[in-house]
């Protein structure tokens, strides 16, 4: 790398790849690939025609109907709902996890890495399945009981499987802190309370925006692990979402998919923004 | 920086305990639990139609060998490893072209890839349906094509061609892998790019000056120093087709159905939920022992940086 940056090259050097034309064709053949089935999707979401195969014109009627839809409504408030007590709650768990492991050593902490890792190993149908026994036979979840609480299995089901994601980002913010900062506290005469909440909290912060944002985009986005749990008084967007998709292809759907993208990946992006000046700000 | 130096729990109980028993009480109650009831059940069998009665029989897992299971498997398998191919094939020409791009189209093209990453599983699927189906994009613009080719045919005195037919698509095993790669192919790219991105350069440029070509260098040069790379490519692609549930559900046909459609129908339509968690668990070994092996062929030790 420092040597090819060391000789500045007037023509592409030998492996400057992309220069190449069978690379280029490559790498935008993908791009299409990946992209053309989501621009038409977004841009077949304004056509003003019902067959949304040929274009005939401009409308917004289809965001008029899926904004004016009352059990869409419902299943966005209802997602909404879910991704923001989920939010908060796998947020704290993440982060005690993340404190947890980042000050402590213990016996049992290769175990509890082990359990932490598996929602990322675990395939999403086999939490499902287990999510749908869990709150149909063990701890049976009311139906009967008055929104919000009735999303409360919902809701915990989405902890269990994002908490471990907000505690690796939490952690990996963690490995940066200054421990000199805790012992200069604790010198001075801090109670260890008061060093967690004054110097490793504070410095803790982008981690759990970060790690926040994450979480939320995950509880929004779901579908799976949801669609096991969801009862007919607890459907969320995406779980909409599919039974309109099981009839058939329409243009309030495309509508109802554009805000979802618009929506996660402004969420996401967001959250890696966070994260990039996070790390670029790093004093040490 | 000071060196983090994790000290022993017992210094500080009070905080090591509070800590403690939220994310724990939480994942044993919330996700080993309810692992462990399927778990459970899957050496047991239903009586009548709620009652589900665990005697410790292999019955179920004995069901999942018969040939019509096997047989879902074995597809399931095959779709995987073929899925996980294609993204190889796919994405490492495209995770080359942004090692080796200069630093600032480096970042766009990640996004690129990136990008479509973070849409929703199920609207990428659906997108997909609306590309595929009879009345699809590709289908009408096949159509537009063979109808403009007909009438240059009837201009040219050559006859004309038969009607269009519509190619099926969508609902099959071609859509299923076509649904697969687009799903999958961004988690080949960012860990064959990030192995990549991490390989000493002038190990290319002795090789090239040396009088290798560009395709010896690739094959013996990056190719076995990207392998970590490769290896949790494929991990993280092979994983997540293996339990695919959404593309075979909206883009397969009748006989596309992967195992995960199987386990969704034991527990809703068929109500068989031994047996569903007999084949969930089946599916979890297997991906538990794909993640195994998949370390075993990792070096261990520090990695060149």
């Amino acid at each position: 790398m420092t040597d090819t940056a060391r000789l500045p090259k007037p023509k592409p050097g030998p492996l400057d790849y992309l220069a190449r034309w069978p690379l280029r064709l490559w790498v935008a053949g993908t791009a299409l690939f990946l992209y053309a089935p989501l621009i038409t999707l977004m841009v077949f979401s304004f056509n003003n025609s019902r067959r949304n195969i040929v274009w005939r014109g401009f409308t917004l009627d289809y965001y008029a109907q899926v904004l004016q839809d009352e059990s869409l409504q419902h299943a966005f408030v209802n997602s909404l709902t879910i991704a923001f007590v989920s939010t908060l709650l796998s947020v704290i768990l993440g982060a005690a996890t993340a404190l947890l492991l980042w000050r402590f050593r213990f016996t049992f902490k290769l175990g509890l890495e082990g359990a932490l890792s598996i929602p990322i190993v675990v395939p999403e149908i086999c939490m499902g399945v287990a999510f749908l026994v869990f709150f149909t036979k063990v701890v049976p979840w009311p139906t009967a009981l008055p929104w919000p609480l009735n999303l409360g299995a919902i809701i915990i089901a989405h902890v269990s499987f994002s908490f471990s994601f907000v505690a690796s980002v939490v952690r990996a913010r963690l490995a940066s802190f200054n421990r000199e900062m805790e012992e200069a506290a604790r010198d001075l005469g801090a109670s260890e309370w008061r060093t967690l909440m004054d110097i490793i909290v504070p410095h803790m912060r982008p981690g759990l925006f970060a790690g926040g944002l994450l979480a939320f985009t995950l509880s929004l986005d779901d579908f799976v692990i949801t669609f096991f749990t969801s009862g007919p008084d607890t459907i969320t967007f995406p779980v909409k979402v599919y039974s309109m998709i099981r009839f058939s292809v329409t243009p309030e759907v495309n509508a109802a998919s554009t805000l979802l993208i618009v929506i996660t990946v402004a969420l996401t992006a967001i959250a890696l923004r966070m994260q990039g000046s996070d790390a670029g700000r790093d004093p040490s | 920086m000071a060196e983090n130096v994790e000290e022993p729990w017992f210094r500080a109980r009070g905080m090591f305990a509070a800590l403690l028993s939220g994310p724990v009480l939480f994942l044993f109650a919330f996700l080993l639990a309810p692992l462990a009831i399927i778990w459970g059940y899957s050496f047991g069998h239903t009586q009548g139609l709620k009652e589900i009665v665990v005697d410790g029989t292999f019955a179920n897992y004995a069901h999942a060998l018969n040939p019509l299971y096997l047989s879902i498997l074995v597809k399931s398998f095959v779709f995987a490893v073929v899925t996980t191919g294609l993204c190889l094939l796919i994405g490492f020409p495209v995770a080359m072209a942004i090692t080796f791009a200069k630093p600032q189209s480096r970042a766009w093209l990640l996004l690129l890839i990136m990008l479509p990453f973070w849409t929703n599983l199920l609207i990428r699927t659906y997108a997909l349906m609306a590309v595929l189906r009879t009345q699809g994009y590709v289908n009408v613009f096949l159509g537009f094509l063979w109808n403009n080719l007909s009438q240059i045919m009837v201009a040219a005195h050559l006859g004309h061609l038969a009607p269009f037919q519509p190619l099926d698509l969508l609902y099959n095993n071609f859509a299923v892998i076509l649904g697969l790669v687009y799903v999958q192919l961004p988690f080949m790219v960012l860990p064959l790019y990030s192995a990549m991105d991490r390989l000493d350069r002038s190990l290319l440029e002795a090789s090239l000056d040396l009088g290798a070509g560009h395709l010896r260098t690739l094959f013996q040069i990056v190719v076995p120093l990207a392998m970590p790379g490769i290896a949790s490519g494929v991990l993280v692609t092979l994983i997540p087709s293996l339990g695919a549930f959404l593309t075979p559900d909206l883009l397969g046909g009748g006989d596309s159905q992967m195992i995960a459609n199987v386990i969704e129908r034991q527990f809703k339509a068929a109500n068989d939920w031994p047996f569903g968690a007999a084949l969930s668990f089946l599916l979890m070994y297997v991906t538990f022992a794909a993640i195994a092996l998949q370390s075993m062929f990792t070096p261990k030790g520090g990695r060149r940086g």
